[in-house]
């Protein structure tokens, strides 16, 4: 609650991972764009003129993700093109044959995977099964083994994510690619935490759809797409008027589009640059962290590296406290981090990646995931480290308050 | 200048307090408590103090005052307390007023200790209630200033030390003030209906709600003879003092209505009486909470034993944790497990649980 300097100090802001700051490239396009009149649809010379900026902003973005043009398919953001992926794929390979009804995801999904795969289950007839992660929150690649040889001709669709949202941990897709095509299974993954930080490439992969969204990159938020390989039709969630390769429907929203082929051709231009910096930032941070609260645990992969984490993300257990009365106190001195987990009505539920790593309730509601991006200073971690002991030491008197 | 936890409920009394506490010059957050674990378990809509739509109120609210907002998730706690109390209260045969329950164990307690421990010094309600400074320094508690919305009953479970980290800014205004205010400060919950009845019950549908956790219970409902004039499906679904909704079918043998009288929760039986048998003046209360020292000899006060019920003249009696109020006129329909608070005047002196009343000529043991 103090705030130790009068003069109020900068923002703190250390919640990347939640949407990171437009670059101020992407935000002029956006602005110019808006003031374009033209639907990409339309035939005359202004309607020309949008969908020329549309597929040019989509050439950049197929370039910078490894993929084919035509497989881009802009949606309104990464839920809806996890939700066209996962149900799209469902249906599409049901369809073609009756016995696949199994979906088989891992068990730290973002909530905008897990809860179309859940809904298949409640709706559509859907068996789903879960893969198990390790200590470090990554896909046991052996169960995914077992889950499909069970019975692959069953699965209709195999989704990994890229790297976790809540933890960082780059998952094993290339495995669980290989895993796949043994039995013609397709593979999605949700790569929208993984793009800002890592080199993608959708065509080398072998996936045969990739989620990314542009405000995780420095874009807008209200656009994505859904990278689909040619010879992979998903049905439909949306339909209209056929738009984006009839897979959805929706004038396409030309500003936004070239905005986040800005943001992307930047962040791509200066990826290895700026996630090298945000690693020796996040170096900073864990080592300080330890210093001044020698008992918080850093959690998921330690090892630096687009095979084991993200370099933005650094996931916190603080034993004996809980993460929201920190997150409170954090805020109310200007920095602003995250619980990790998915929120009801304002009330951070127990992170359920945490648990499927194995940890218990109380570590699942003791931690805060601190993400650091691309206009990240040293200040920033310097704060952050400066407040922590009194935040600490207040909110596990807190906690003691409530477990009496 | 004192750091404070608004505790806003998503209504306009509570939006109005925070932001009488900002003019103040109050460090304020705003809180909403979070009391279900499913928002949408409990009652829905703009009455209670639990859905989704409250708390987005609440959050408009404290945007419009420039103030932080968070939720806190209280649900364990409150299912613990205040829940779990209600329900084992009426299956035992009484009549608990789970706000009080609320004020004693969550907001003034889980509430005020949690922001106490995380550096704010204390809480500000919506409550009509006044605090003043009495002779000795203590913070006495005293009734609104506008008596039909006067909450000081409620409140009748806080200590001293709850006290002085309380603020209650309405307590000297009427409800028809803080409307207007509220609209004037452009408050969206400025014409909110006010929330009735109990926040977790929904459609104030209390026997069906209870029904639903205790199951059917069936016992009989009896007049004073022991005649069994029906059989029903719980206890708990009738109160002490209650004439509607008994259907006995026959009318009593002079034609005049009948009332509960009595509960008796082990075998079920629910005895109905005509109404001057409602009547008692000797009651017995435990668990009693003080707003400062306890009454020292017998005590000349008024007690009041529901929320917005009348002024009973009275003399009260403390011995440890035993309450013996003498009512000077007989009152009716007051049930164990009902609160009595006791007044000098306007302040409250504190409150008790009621657990047996009588009839002075009739003596203690009848049951009641």
């Amino acid at each position: 609650m103090t705030s130790e300097n009068s003069a109020p100090a900068p923002v703190v802001y250390l919640d990347h991972a939640a949407t990171t700051p437009m670059h101020p490239e992407a935000a002029q396009v956006l602005t110019e764009q808006l003031a374009r009149t033209g639907n990409a649809s339309s035939l005359h010379a202004s309607g020309r003129a949008a969908r020329r900026v549309v597929e040019e902003s989509r050439e950049v973005i197929a370039e910078c993700l490894g993929a084919r043009p035509s497989e881009v398919v802009f949606t309104s953001g990464g839920t809806e093109a996890n939700n066209l992926a996962i149900k799209g794929l469902y249906w599409a390979r049901r369809d073609a044959d009756p016995a696949r009804d199994r979906v088989l995801f891992s068990s730290i999904e973002h909530h905008a995977l897990l809860d179309p795969v859940t809904w298949l289950a409640a709706h559509e007839g859907a068996r789903i099964d879960t893969t198990p992660v390790d200590r470090q929150g990554r896909v046991v690649v052996e169960r995914l083994r077992e889950q499909i040889e069970a019975d692959p001709a069953s699965v209709a669709v195999v989704t990994t994510m890229w790297a976790n949202n809540e933890m960082g941990t780059v998952q094993p897709v290339d495995d669980v690619v290989a895993l796949a095509r043994e039995h013609a299974i397709p593979v999605h993954s949700d790569a929208v935490q993984a793009a800002g930080y890592l080199p993608l490439d959708f065509a080398a992969s072998g996936l045969d759809a990739m989620t990314v969204t542009a405000h995780k990159l420095g874009g807008p938020v209200g656009v994505g797409a859904l990278l689909v390989r040619r010879e992979v039709a998903p049905v439909p969630l949306v339909h209209g008027g056929g738009q984006e390769r009839d897979l959805r429907s929706g004038t396409v929203g030309v500003a936004l589009i070239a905005a986040f082929a800005r943001a992307l051709e930047i962040t791509v231009e200066r990826q290895a640059q700026v996630s090298a910096r945000i690693e020796r930032l996040r170096q900073r941070l864990v080592t300080g962290l330890l210093r001044v609260v020698p008992d918080a645990v850093v959690n998921g992969d330690p090892e630096p590296g687009p095979q084991h984490r993200l370099p933005n993300i650094a996931h916190v257990t603080f034993p004996g406290c809980e993460g929201d009365a920190m997150l409170m106190l954090l805020d109310a001195q200007g920095i602003e981090v995250s619980t990790g987990s998915a929120c009801q009505a304002g009330v951070p539920q127990p992170s359920h990646v945490l648990l499927a790593m194995g940890y218990d309730d109380a570590a699942a509601r003791g931690s805060l995931r601190l993400s650091l991006g691309h206009t990240s200073t040293e200040a920033d971690v310097d704060r952050l480290l400066a407040a922590l002991p009194q935040v600490r030491e207040r909110a596990v008197t807190a906690s003691l308050v409530r477990g009496r | 200048m004192a750091r404070l936890v608004a505790a806003m409920s998503g209504g306009v009394d509570s939006a109005v307090a925070a932001a009488r506490a900002v003019e103040a010059g109050h460090d304020v957050t705003g809180v909403h408590l979070a009391l279900s674990r499913n928002p949408r378990s409990y009652r829905s809509g703009a009455r209670g103090c639990c859905s989704i739509e409250d708390a987005g109120d609440a959050r408009r609210a404290a945007d419009v005052l420039g103030i932080p907002f968070y939720v806190w998730d209280m649900s364990t706690e409150f299912a613990d307390e205040v829940v779990d109390d209600f329900v084992a209260e009426y299956a035992a045969g009484r009549t608990p007023n789970p706000c009080l329950r609320c004020n004693e164990k969550i907001k003034f307690a889980a509430v005020l200790d949690r922001a106490l421990a995380l550096g704010f010094d204390g809480v500000v309600t919506g409550h009509y209630a006044l605090l003043e400074t009495g002779a000795g320094g203590d913070v006495e508690l005293h009734r609104a200033q506008d008596a039909g919305k006067d909450q000081s009953y409620v409140l009748g479970v806080l200590t001293q030390e709850q006290l002085r980290h309380s603020h209650f800014p309405l307590g000297g205004s009427v409800k028809t003030d803080v409307r207007a205010e509220a609209a004037r400060r452009d408050l969206q919950v400025a014409t909110k209906p006010d929330s009735h009845d109990i926040c977790f019950v929904a459609d104030g549908d209390n026997a069906g709600w209870l029904a639903e956790r205790l199951g059917p219970r069936p016992g009989t409902i009896v007049d004073e003879d022991g005649t069994v004039l029906r059989e029903h499906d719980g206890a708990y679904a009738y109160t002490i003092g209650q004439r509607r909704g008994l259907r006995l079918g026959v009318p009593a043998d002079d034609g005049k209505p009948r009332f509960v009288l009595d509960i008796e929760p082990v075998s079920g039986t629910v005895t109905v009486g005509p109404r001057e048998r409602l009547l008692v003046d000797v009651l017995e209360a435990d668990r009693p909470l003080w707003c400062g020292p306890a009454p020292d000899g017998p005590l000349e006060c008024t007690v009041q034993l529901r929320a917005h019920g009348a002024e009973h003249r009275a003399v009260v009696e403390v011995d440890g944790d035993l309450v013996r109020v003498r009512l000077h006129d007989p009152a009716e329909g007051i049930a164990p497990g009902q609160a009595v608070v006791v007044y000098v005047g306007t302040r409250v002196v504190g409150s008790a649980t009621i657990t047996a009343t009588s009839r002075v000529e009739v003596g203690v043991g009848d049951g009641r």
